[in-house]
């Protein structure tokens, strides 16, 4: 890729920030050349963006409709999935599993749901609430 | 507080970390010396690691590999430090930077808040400078940031003791003595070989081999059902490739940087040659990843063996280079 080339099409998942990238300069070397994104950037992330936005909406819809405990809302909107909030709340994951059901949900010791909250960086109340 | 920190932009975070560690310490070395001294560029297509569903791969070593390798490589005096409660873990950078040590942390991009929303995914080995501390905000330079940054404890606590895998334990490091000019050639030929075996390692999953059975892999994935799981999976490589770490094939075009350094320091012409090629390649990559956004927005129809095809064709001129890179590395006068 050669400098002029360098894509400066304005990623917007990069708002606003420049990253570095590897470019060949008119003398042959290789420099550091900051960039505003390329296009193939911004698709790929914001289709994982997109990916987990959905997910997170999804299990919104069914937490209202009382299908599912609104901690399967808080678990994708944290943009985890069950392995990862298993990992990070120190709770197996067939009882996380377990846990977003509303039922199971409901019944579950404010000590555990402070611990889910606390890993999803939210408070134990807002655990409680889809909005 | 550290005197005369100088950030500096770099295009992959634990490169960038320990170049400017480095030279804040005395020995100037670039962000590409350092990432290919420590013999960092690789492939690796590991579909048993699943991050939401879909496969890791990756286009260089394992965090850590980085600051370990040059660690080993260049005999440095550091010490590393993990804690058992994020208190402990404050106490003991601020005593740090109270003595005017330039600190290396490891962290989760997901908890800081002054990246980008859409690129904080839960990555636990996202590595950073802190360089000082005004009251409750610690000065950081980041380098994949073009410029420094403050976060606030509470949340850069967050972001050192996040939990999972890779997870850093409140990981710190920093330099006990300052590193001395190595023998280049020498450290050079041994990176070289090095990066050459991994990548020629008659091993599936990780080099050429790892290459080819991605390939493989996609040319079964299925367009049925709109082909939502197909598109969510090739955007995934790509999103590897591109995203997480450097842009544009990124570590390709990184380690070509090393190699024109490497051959205008030892004196090594070969090397220019082999930086061209790698290049080139670089560009290849860049022009699979056009390719796969494409499909993924449907401007173009989606095929995966076309893709396949493609990374097929990219494991044979890696394959080509890196074999050129191993003879290079032999003709090399001791």
């Amino acid at each position: 890729m050669r400098e002029r080339d360098v894509p400066q099409e304005g990623n917007r998942t990069l708002a606003g920030h420049r990253k570095a990238v590897y470019a060949i300069a008119d003398d042959g070397k290789l420099r550091l050349v900051p960039t505003h994104g390329w296009e193939v950037e911004e698709i790929v992330t914001r289709q994982a963006v997109e990916d987990l936005e959905r997910r997170a909406s999804e299990a919104r819809t069914r937490a209202l409709a009382g299908e599912s405990s609104p901690l399967e809302y808080h678990m994708y909107r944290a943009r985890m999935d069950v392995e990862l909030l298993s990992q990070t709340s120190g709770v197996w994951r067939w009882r996380v599993r377990r846990h977003l059901k509303p039922a199971a949900f409901a019944r579950l010791p404010l000590a555990l749901k402070t611990r889910y909250a606390d890993a999803l960086g939210i408070t134990p109340e807002a655990l409680e609430k889809v909005e | 507080m550290p005197d005369g920190f100088v950030h500096a932009h770099a295009s992959h975070c634990e490169s960038g970390v320990m170049s400017s560690l480095l030279s804040h310490n005395g020995l100037a070395i670039s962000e590409a010396m350092a990432f290919g001294l420590a013999s960092a560029l690789s492939f690796a297509y590991l579909p048993f690691v699943r991050i939401n569903g879909l496969p890791l791969v990756s286009f260089r070593m394992p965090p850590r590999a980085i600051v370990r390798g040059l660690q080993r490589s260049l005999g440095l005096g550091m010490r590393f430090e993990t804690f058992r409660s994020p208190s402990a873990g404050s106490a003991r950078l601020d005593a740090l930077l109270a003595a005017g040590t330039l600190v290396g942390l490891q962290t989760s991009v997901f908890w800081l808040p002054y990246f980008p929303p859409d690129l904080r995914f839960h990555f636990n080995a996202h590595n950073l400078l802190v360089y000082g501390r005004e009251g409750d905000e610690y000065l950081i330079s980041d380098p994949v940031g073009e410029t420094p940054v403050r976060c606030a404890r509470k949340d850069l606590e967050r972001a050192r003791f996040a939990k999972g895998a890779l997870a850093p334990r409140g990981l710190l490091y920093y330099m006990t003595t300052p590193p001395t000019e190595p023998d280049w050639a020498l450290l050079g030929k041994r990176a070289l070989a090095r990066t050459a075996r991994i990548m020629l390692a008659p091993l599936p999953f990780v080099g050429v081999r790892g290459m080819k059975m991605l390939a493989n892999r996609v040319e079964r994935l299925s367009a049925s059902s709109g082909g939502e799981h197909a598109r969510l999976y090739i955007g995934n490589i790509v999103r590897m490739q591109e995203e997480i770490g450097t842009g544009g094939g990124g570590f390709r075009f990184l380690y070509a940087s090393f190699l024109q350094e490497l051959a205008a320091k030892t004196g090594y012409a070969a090397l220019d040659g082999l930086a061209s090629h790698l290049v080139e390649i670089g560009d290849r990559w860049r022009e699979f990843a056009l390719a796969a956004a494409r499909m993924i927005r449907g401007r173009d129809a989606l095929s995966p063996p076309t893709l396949a095809a493609r990374l097929r064709a990219l494991a044979a001129d890696e394959r080509l280079f890196f074999q050129s890179l191993h003879r290079a590395r032999r003709a090399w006068a001791r």
